[in-house]
């Protein structure tokens, strides 16, 4: 976030977003941050088996999110992107539902927390393999472009060690050569579970490969959800006017553990952790929306009570709904009856 | 089985591939076939050849080098609705694209509780006999059987190739599509015209026999034919079954066979150990032990990486009709 002034409601670059608009992105930033919290503590309580961190990804998923025309576009996002699959229309409750591994889960109680599933939505399913989707993106991209749709296009996202993955080579290398309508959006944190970006790629810019592949490749910084917007609409827009694929690198940070199963002491000081919080982007968003007279004091506090009530709610719903049954096992496995013997 | 036209034309199994997916691009304008080389040069074995001229670049596409992407892309377009039909150059290629089949395509409609599926078809030549050397002659098989979720198949005689890759283009789930390539212009055989299927999962009995069963797929269910058909002049009667399905796979059929010889015999050109004919001796163990009277014998390629370009390193490896008649005779006389 560039600005830093004090003057209420001073001008600000707001990419065309409306006060609404912004608040919206907040409120999901908020609802992340509160869920993945949750997600921590049922784990701590042992009531929950996982979850996973996105605290520092917030502002960057929020901001892409609102690029996201809600049923038009096709996201492919990958498991650390909750904030991601709330902007675009997922609820706490669904989220509940899936930290629980609940039987009305997306994934009916398969799937590892985050990984949903809604054609509703626009939400592709994922598994936690990394950057495998970033070739399903790109075969979507292909579908829609195929199929002459006009204005729509497909997000695709990953982690900044996703990129050393070969099928992830082979996801921009294609959507180039076809020009496709579709964003690749790095949520670069610098670490990959205990490996740093310095021992991910020989230089510590993703958004530099572009131009080996022939697209454009943008920087942003990943704090500034404002920021993150305009970088994604601009690429999104392009991508639907056909104008072909865009590598965007939003640059932040992972303030936690990878996972609740991983322990970030032994592999990084809490000096360094500590620092980077001054970066934090969920109150610095929220004092910069105040400072610039988008939210009042009063009205931040009351949305964040309204936020943790809606997780309590949610929380207490999802937790009383049924495990899935052992018989459920055994479905979807093909469409129809299913033994490998017939 | 949809009745097929009464007319019929006589075809090889590489007609009957591009006569197949020519009346599927035709049909079903959701069709798309990718894969490398398969559009200007109209793929390696011309099966698909003109097929850019007629259907276009768009739907025809010249892919990268790139198998892990050929079918992860393939996924994605047919999670979003199409029907892409991937080829994968020569079976011997396809270990990239391995974390997409099994990882991905074979769990699409699984780990989404059926919200996503993946009606997919991934084509591959496999298979020796043709100096293919150790990079164009593997058999691929006994690497995807064990992956829930997949299809596969691996038809021998053109009317069996059209019937189950139409069933294949049709079917709901991933199907890997296993076309033996020594077979691909050696074998003719009448095909019915218009749109008819074989279900996935169905076994053909292609020689009646009452003194042994003999189960195999692919090139060599015909030289296990040709054995058992000169073993006739010597009074012995053999039964060939011909899988043409590899998972699911025909329960039903071979055990009646068996029921009725009480002898088995597996050959298949992969290796032995943990091969097909494991599962399937393990099934007729289970199944029908005390009705065997001789012990189950499989006949497979040995335990090495692979062919060899040399000839004396080829025909090593691969079995022979000769050699399949010696192991029919020893067993019917067991
Ligand atoms: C193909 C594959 N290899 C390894 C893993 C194990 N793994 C899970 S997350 C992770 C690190 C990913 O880092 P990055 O792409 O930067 O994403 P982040 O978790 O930092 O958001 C690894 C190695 C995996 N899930 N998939
Ligand atoms: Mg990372």
């Amino acid at each position: 976030m560039a600005a830093k002034t004090k003057t209420a409601k001073a001008a600000f670059e707001r990419h065309g977003l409306t006060d609404e608009q912004l608040i919206a992105i907040w409120r999901t930033m908020l609802v992340h941050r509160r869920l993945e919290a949750r997600g921590f503590e049922l784990n701590r309580q042992g009531k929950i088996p996982f979850a996973s961190a996105g605290e520092g990804h917030e502002a960057v998923q929020a901001g892409a999110a609102m690029a996201f025309e809600r049923g038009k576009d096709i996201l492919v996002p990958y498991y650390r992107d909750l904030g991601l699959d709330l902007g675009i229309g997922l609820t706490p409750y669904e989220v509940l539902l899936s930290l629980f591994g609940r039987a009305a889960d997306h994934s009916g109680g398969r799937q590892f927390p985050h990984h949903y599933a809604s054609k509703q939505l626009g939400l592709y399913t994922i598994s936690s393999i990394i950057a495998a989707q970033t070739s399903h993106a790109v075969g979507a991209a292909y579908a829609v472009k195929l199929r002459k749709e006009q204005g729509r296009a497909v997000l695709t996202t990953f982690g900044d060690g996703a990129t050393s993955e070969g099928e992830w080579h082979e996801a921009l290398n294609f959507a180039s050569v076809h020009k496709l309508p579709i964003v690749f959006l790095c949520e670069n944190n610098e670490w990959a579970i205990s490996t740093p970006l310095s021992g991910q790629m020989g230089q510590p810019n993703v958004y530099k490969r572009a131009e080996g592949y022939g697209m454009p490749g943008v920087l942003v910084d990943g704090f500034d959800p404002i920021a993150v917007y305009g970088a994604v609409k601009q690429a999104m827009d392009r991508a639907r006017r056909g104008g072909g694929p865009t590598l965007v690198e939003g640059k932040c940070y992972r303030f936690l553990s990878h996972t609740t199963d991983d322990d970030d002491r032994t592999y990084r000081s809490r000096d360094e952790v500590n620092a980077r919080r001054k970066d934090d982007p969920v109150p610095n968003f929220e004092r910069f929306l105040i400072e610039h007279g988008v939210l009042t004091a009063e009205a931040a506090e009351q949305m964040k009570s309204s936020v943790l009530a809606e997780a309590n709610e949610a929380t207490d719903r999802a937790e009383a709904m049924p495990y899935p049954q052992p018989s459920d096992l055994y479905s979807q496995v093909y469409a129809g009856p299913w033994e490998p013997w017939q | 089985m949809a009745v097929a036209a009464s007319t019929s034309k006589i075809l090889n199994n590489v007609e009957a591939v591009r006569e197949t997916l020519y009346e599927a691009m035709k049909s079903d304008d959701r069709t798309v076939i990718l894969g490398e080389d398969v559009g200007n040069r109209g793929n390696v074995f011309l099966i698909t050849k003109d097929f850019v001229k007629e259907f276009g670049e768009e739907r025809v596409i010249d892919t990268p080098i790139a198998e892990a992407s050929i079918v992860g892309i393939a996924v994605g377009m047919a999670m979003e609705g199409l029907r892409p039909i991937a080829e994968i150059q020569f079976a011997d290629f396809i270990y990239p694209a391995f974390n997409q089949i099994v990882g991905e395509a074979a769990k699409t409609r699984y780990r989404s509780n059926g919200e996503y599926t993946c009606p997919l078809v991934i084509r591959t030549p496999y298979g020796g006999g043709v100096r293919g050397a150790l990079s164009h002659s593997v058999s691929i098989e006994a690497l995807f059987y064990h992956v829930p979720g997949l299809k596969i198949v691996a038809p021998a005689f053109p009317a069996d190739v059209k019937g189950l890759l139409n069933a294949a283009i049709d079917d709901p789930d991933p199907v890997l599509f296993l076309e033996h390539k020594k077979t691909y212009r050696l074998i003719k055989g009448e095909v019915p015209d218009g749109h008819y299927t074989i279900p996935i999962g169905k076994a053909d009995v292609k020689k009646q026999g009452n003194q042994l069963t003999v189960v195999s797929y692919g090139l060599y269910v015909h030289w296990a034919l040709e054995a058992a058909n000169a073993l006739e002049q010597e009074g012995l009667s053999v039964e060939v079954i011909d899988l043409r399905s590899i998972r699911p796979m025909d329960r039903g059929a071979i055990l009646e066979s068996v029921r009725k010889t009480r002898k088995l015999l597996i050959v298949h050109e992969d290796n032995k150990f943990g091969g097909i004919g494991a599962e399937i001796s393990a099934m007729v163990a289970e199944e029908a032990l005390f009705e065997l009277d001789a012990p189950i014998r499989r006949l497979c390629a040995p335990d090495v990486p692979a062919m060899g370009y040399a000839l004396p390193l080829e025909e090593e490896y691969m079995s022979s009709p000769a050699e399949m008649a010696d192991a029919m005779r020893e067993m019917v006389r067991f």
